[in-house]
């Protein structure tokens, strides 16, 4: 398996009273709640936690984008990505992703992939969501009905940008392009390895099977909730006579704790699971899904009726999240045992490990990190020992070249000189 | 007197319209909510006139047409529309959405349409007056917004839903995915194509109807249409929110009835 720390980095200071005076986390957030002094000191935590999951031996660290939310303050996830390619060397970036419908033109976004790419020398996991409703309708004014068309212009211009080697013309629909000609390119080719999150839509399913694209679920309610998207997917996989069923054709993110009993894993981690779950994820309906951003197909599967959050607010407890499978925590032990199951019921490969969760501190964030690292992560590693060797959802970095590697300022003096 | 169902062929997609009556032909282009055979504004109509009224693509039972994406597309084809039913200069009537449209049509062949009645029509945005976000309304926040007799107007609404039942549930996100769906092509975020800098080009003789107590798209927005219109005659009728068709019946035929 190929395990990504993950970090949605949440506002960890939402009033305990959010629910109640705020109608939404995302959108329309109540500006004041964001503090930027504070703020300066969150960004660069989270940057230090998702650094130290890369030292603790993690293959991934991720990042992704979010727009006017609450619990995840990365508009611009090729910022955080920048800032990790420099302060990481073998562990690889997964940027889930580029919401590629919103970027104009999306040759931006085959650009500073490509930045990436060469930064990071190889090291860079490219992820095209078409995003949510409330980022890509709501925040960022895109037709819902249209969406997915641009979506997939997007696509194939990024796609073409990154492996055309002389100038094109493009006339795509939402992009007239008389000279696309990107520099830089990517390191890896033809292109970085591409996941596509999605949500149970038919037609993403397809995609990532059209393209050997890895398809990834990202929700909060857990593995058991996830089984009938993910069954859905493998379905269509199998409906579709793809040669084999790889799991590193799907991932999935998953909230895990990790403490030295299970007991311990409650006393140490429940206010931050009972701040991420009961207020953070409070989104005001009119917002989940704008009419037209669903196929009538989607619709149709029935599919998404069993994602739907339940109508009306009930509190969700330190029981329920993790009965139910939201949370995964507890022991090493109690969690590979879960984590195993999740792996086999599932049958993902990459699994995105939401390890730092709500307002957790930093501190307990890093005891869970490295007790899932050296305990979990290693007898987890060999659960699809037939695909060990299937590495074409997985980026191939080149030898890095160490970041700080100036010479002392005497010797590049010394060097000048002598050059005279 | 319920009025038929009937499809008619067009160049992008067959095309399903109500049709009734008997009389000057009107042509009734309908708002976001769609319409219906029963609709009882459009069955007073047709005591009058000879009512045609064609659903966009995607409502109710007719073909999505994807081929339809921004205000241009919509204006041609409903022109379309009007050739395909072998109609000349109709009397050209249309509600919220269905306004804006014909407003449209209005300023892109104006002499081809002599009498236009615009009922509370989209199509301008005044930043002291935002026009509120129907794409993030939940159902039943939709009655105050639509109507000024509200709990009429939510009973009106809700008749017959049941938005406990899976089945019904699914349904209506179908349906909201179909018919908002493409409204949101010409509505979404913000219900302006740029249609103030093309209002002069109107020739027609023009009523603008507006319930006074319209909180979707405020009385404020009539006075921008009749700036633009030369000649535009506003009737505003009391008591009527945005779906003064239904709360004031009578009084809107009458209205239109200046078009001659």
């Amino acid at each position: 398996m190929k395990f990504t720390w993950f970090n949605l980095m949440p506002w960890p200071y939402l009033p305990d009273d959010f629910r109640e005076k705020n109608r939404s986390v995302w959108v329309d957030i109540d500006q004041r709640l964001f503090d930027p002094v504070k703020a300066h000191e969150v960004y660069n935590t989270y940057l230090d936690l998702l650094e130290y999951a890369a030292d603790c031996g993690f293959d991934a660290v991720g990042c992704n984008e979010h727009h006017q939310n609450g619990y995840g303050i990365m508009p611009s996830p090729n910022i955080i990505a920048a800032a990790l390619a420099r302060r990481t060397t073998d562990t690889a970036l997964v940027v889930l992703g580029n919401s590629i419908a919103l970027y104009n033109p999306p040759v931006r976004v085959a650009e500073e992939f490509a930045m990436l790419d060469c930064i990071s020398g190889g090291r860079l996991v490219a992820g095209f969501p078409v995003g949510t409703s409330m980022d890509t309708n709501f925040c960022y004014g895109q037709i819902p009905a249209l969406t997915r068309e641009k979506y997939q212009e997007a696509h194939d211009l990024i796609i073409k940008a990154w492996t055309t080697r002389d100038p094109f013309a493009f006339n795509g629909r939402y992009n007239k392009l008389r000279h696309v000609n990107i520099w830089p390119r990517p390191i890896q080719q033809p292109h970085p390895p591409i996941h596509i999150p999605g949500g149970g839509s038919v037609e993403t399913y397809d995609f990532c099977i059209d393209n050997t694209y890895s398809y990834s679920y990202l929700s909060f309610s857990g593995y058991i909730r996830g089984k009938a998207l993910l069954d859905g997917y493998w379905r269509r996989v199998e409906e579709r006579g793809v040669p084999d069923k790889s799991p590193y054709r799907a991932g999935f993110a998953q909230t895990i704790c990790v403490a030295d009993t299970d007991a311990e894993a409650e006393r140490l981690y429940k206010e931050h699971i009972d701040y991420f779950y009961n207020r953070c994820l409070h989104v005001y309906g009119g917002f989940a899904d704008a009419p037209g951003y669903r196929t009538i197909k989607t619709i149709q599967s029935g599919a998404l009726s069993q994602y739907a959050p339940p109508v009306g607010f009930s509190k969700l407890t330190w029981k329920d999240l993790t009965e139910q499978g939201h949370v995964i925590a507890g022991s090493p032990e109690t969690v590979r045992q879960r984590l195993e199951e999740l792996a086999k019921s599932l049958h993902v490969g990459n699994l995105f490990c939401l390890l730092h969760v709500g307002n957790m501190p930093k501190e307990k964030c890093m005891y869970s990190t490295k007790l899932f690292a050296e305990k979990v992560m290693p007898k987890l590693r060999n659960v699809f020992p037939e695909y060990a060797d299937d590495d074409r959802f997985w980026c191939h970095p080149i030898k890095q070249v160490k970041p700080g590697n100036l010479p002392s300022e005497a010797k590049a003096m010394e060097s000048v000189g002598a050059a005279r | 007197m319920a009025l038929d169902l009937k499809t008619v062929a067009t160049p992008h997609v067959p095309v399903r319209y109500l049709e009734g009556g008997a009389g000057t032909p009107l042509v009734f282009l309908h708002g976001a909510g769609g319409a219906l055979a029963n609709d009882p504004f459009l069955n007073k109509l047709a005591e009058k006139y000879h009512v045609y009224a064609p659903l966009l693509p995607g409502y109710g039972d007719s073909e999505e047409c994807h081929e339809l994406r921004d205000m241009l597309d919509f204006t041609l084809h409903t022109w379309d529309v009007v050739e395909a039913l072998g109609l000349k200069n109709p009397i050209l009537v249309g509600h919220s959405m269905g306004g804006m449209i014909a407003a449209e049509m209005a300023a892109v062949a104006p002499h081809d349409v002599t009498r236009l009645g615009l009922i509370a029509p989209a199509g301008l945005w005044l930043d002291e007056y935002p026009i509120p976000d129907m794409f993030a309304t939940l159902p039943f926040e939709m009655p105050p917004l639509l109507f000024h007799d509200v709990e009429a107007g939510t009973k009106l609404l809700t008749a017959g839903l049941s938005f406990s039942d899976p089945k019904f549930l699914q349904n209506y996100l179908v349906t909201n995915a179909r018919q908002l769906g493409m409204a949101g092509k010409i509505l979404f975020p913000i219900p302006e194509r740029g249609l103030s800098q093309r209002l002069y080009r109107i020739k027609a003789k023009t009523v603008l109807i507006w319930g006074d107590s319209d909180k979707l798209i405020p009385p404020a927005y009539a006075h921008g249409f009749k700036k633009g219109i030369a000649g535009a005659e506003l009737v505003s009728l009391p008591e009527a929110g945005h779906m003064v068709t239904l709360e004031k019946t009578d009084q809107v035929v009458q209205a239109l009835g200046r078009l001659g």
